[in-house]
């Protein structure tokens, strides 16, 4: 599998986040993303994500499925947590499993160290709880390409042991993972890509 | 299709347990039936005749009232944006939402309308009509309302706006709503008819809608 853009530039606002960006990433490798604060990680990521449109350039996906577009074979973790108070954390997750196509409940509940609290309304977990829950989905739905936005945040030590592991398998089983950074993962990244903040024209 | 099925079901299942949307929608809407007979004083026959058309406006905005959930907490928790991912259209899960909504609000109102009706010294014989009428109507309601919410989503204190933009989309609903009521049997079937194709218009063309302003905002 190849994930590829190509001289990709992205307009927010009609001001121009960033532009000719070339990266070429293959499986099993880990592409991070660095920058100051408003350089465009995030927009990188939307974009690899399908959520909008690239004011210029292409993003392409080979030896994908050929009718979904990258963002349908795309975990995008972004600053929200995308999980209902109101619910526990088993019904969030079912619910995901349900919305994005199968996957092993358990596996994902054990994965982020939240079986204890499987059957706790989310209103009631802490922050880095959440941040957990949000990441149970990248191993609960299967799917290729990993795109995360600053996943460590919030995380304390034993948790980001789990993450650690989370996408050291995912890598080694062939995934690809973007991930925008401002603080070393504990993953030995195999592309790096800086965004410098000062878009050319 | 399961994956919808999930949606409706977790919508319906938050709906239930935050009360938040449908709880001051039907409390509104007692408030006002309760309200409007003193208010409009103890005339029985004026009251009469102004019954369905009291009834008819206060669902609509009843509806309206709950509006503004339909996709709002799911764009601010993130929610929306897995959605878009998934492997289903933007345009079925803007469906799925405002069905959740007719079920869980638009639809409890329309039943229960009729029968609040007998506040309003409503007739016995239009209850019948009246209550085809709104649970056809409402579905319309439900799905006019998601393009109002979905085109002021990230606007706090949306409610307003949403009014502006949906209520004249409501008006052919009141219109061959009210003319199913009027108590004259000659009419009350062609109006029905007109109803579901109102219904059936806005369920073709709403989803549409709700979803292309969806988009645009989750670029």
């Amino acid at each position: 599998m190849q994930l590829t853009a190509e001289n990709l530039a992205c307009e927010r606002g009609g001001r121009t986040v960033f532009s000719h960006q070339n990266f070429s990433l293959g499986s099993g490798e880990l592409l991070q993303l660095t920058g100051p604060n408003g350089s465009g990680k995030s927009s990188l990521l939307r974009l690899l994500a399908s959520l909008g449109e690239p004011s210029h350039g292409k993003i392409s996906l080979a030896g994908g499925a050929a009718d979904l577009n990258p963002g349908q074979q795309a975990h995008y973790i972004s600053h929200s947590d995308a999980s209902k108070s109101a619910l526990t954390v088993t019904e969030n997750l079912k619910f995901w499993r349900d919305f994005l196509g199968g996957g092993d409940l358990d596996g994902a509940l054990s994965a982020v160290n939240l079986a204890p609290l499987a059957d706790y309304p989310v209103a009631l977990l802490s922050a880095g709880q959440k941040r957990r829950l949000a990441l149970a989905r990248l191993a609960l739905v299967p799917r290729a390409v990993w795109l995360l936005d600053e996943p460590g945040v919030g995380l304390d030590e034993a948790s980001l042991k789990l993450l650690v592991a989370l996408m050291s398998r995912h890598l080694k089983a062939g995934g690809l993972i973007v991930a925008a950074t401002h603080v070393p993962l504990g993953v030995k990244a195999d592309k790096n890509l800086h965004l410098d903040g000062k878009a050319q024209a | 299709m399961t994956l919808l099925f999930a949606l409706l079901r977790r919508d319906l299942i938050l709906a239930a347990r935050q009360g938040g949307g449908v709880g001051t929608a039907l409390g509104f809407f007692l408030t006002v039936l309760v309200l409007l007979p003193i208010g409009i004083g103890p005339d029985q026959i004026t009251l009469q005749r102004l019954a369905p058309g009291i009834l008819w406006i206060t669902l609509l905005l009843s509806v309206l009232l709950s509006a503004d959930r339909i996709f709002q907490q799911d764009f601010e928790d993130g929610s929306l944006e897995v959605m878009a991912m998934a492997p289903a259209s933007l345009e079925l899960v803007a469906l799925t939402k405002a069905m959740a909504h007719w079920l869980s609000t638009s639809l409890p109102l329309s039943i229960a309308a009729p029968f609040l009706g007998i506040l309003l010294n409503l007739r016995s014989e239009i209850i019948w009509p009246l209550t085809l009428a709104m649970v056809l109507g409402s579905f319309a309601l439900s799905l006019l309302a998601s393009i109002g919410a979905s085109l002021t989503l990230n606007l706090r204190r949306g409610g307003l706006l949403i009014s502006i933009l949906v209520l004249p989309l409501y008006v052919p609903v009141l219109v061959f709503g009210m003319s199913a009521t009027t108590g004259n049997p000659e009419v009350i079937a062609p109006s029905l008819l007109i109803l579901a194709a109102i219904t059936l218009t806005s369920l073709v063309l709403a989803p549409i809608a709700a979803a292309a302003a969806l988009r645009a905002y989750l670029k």
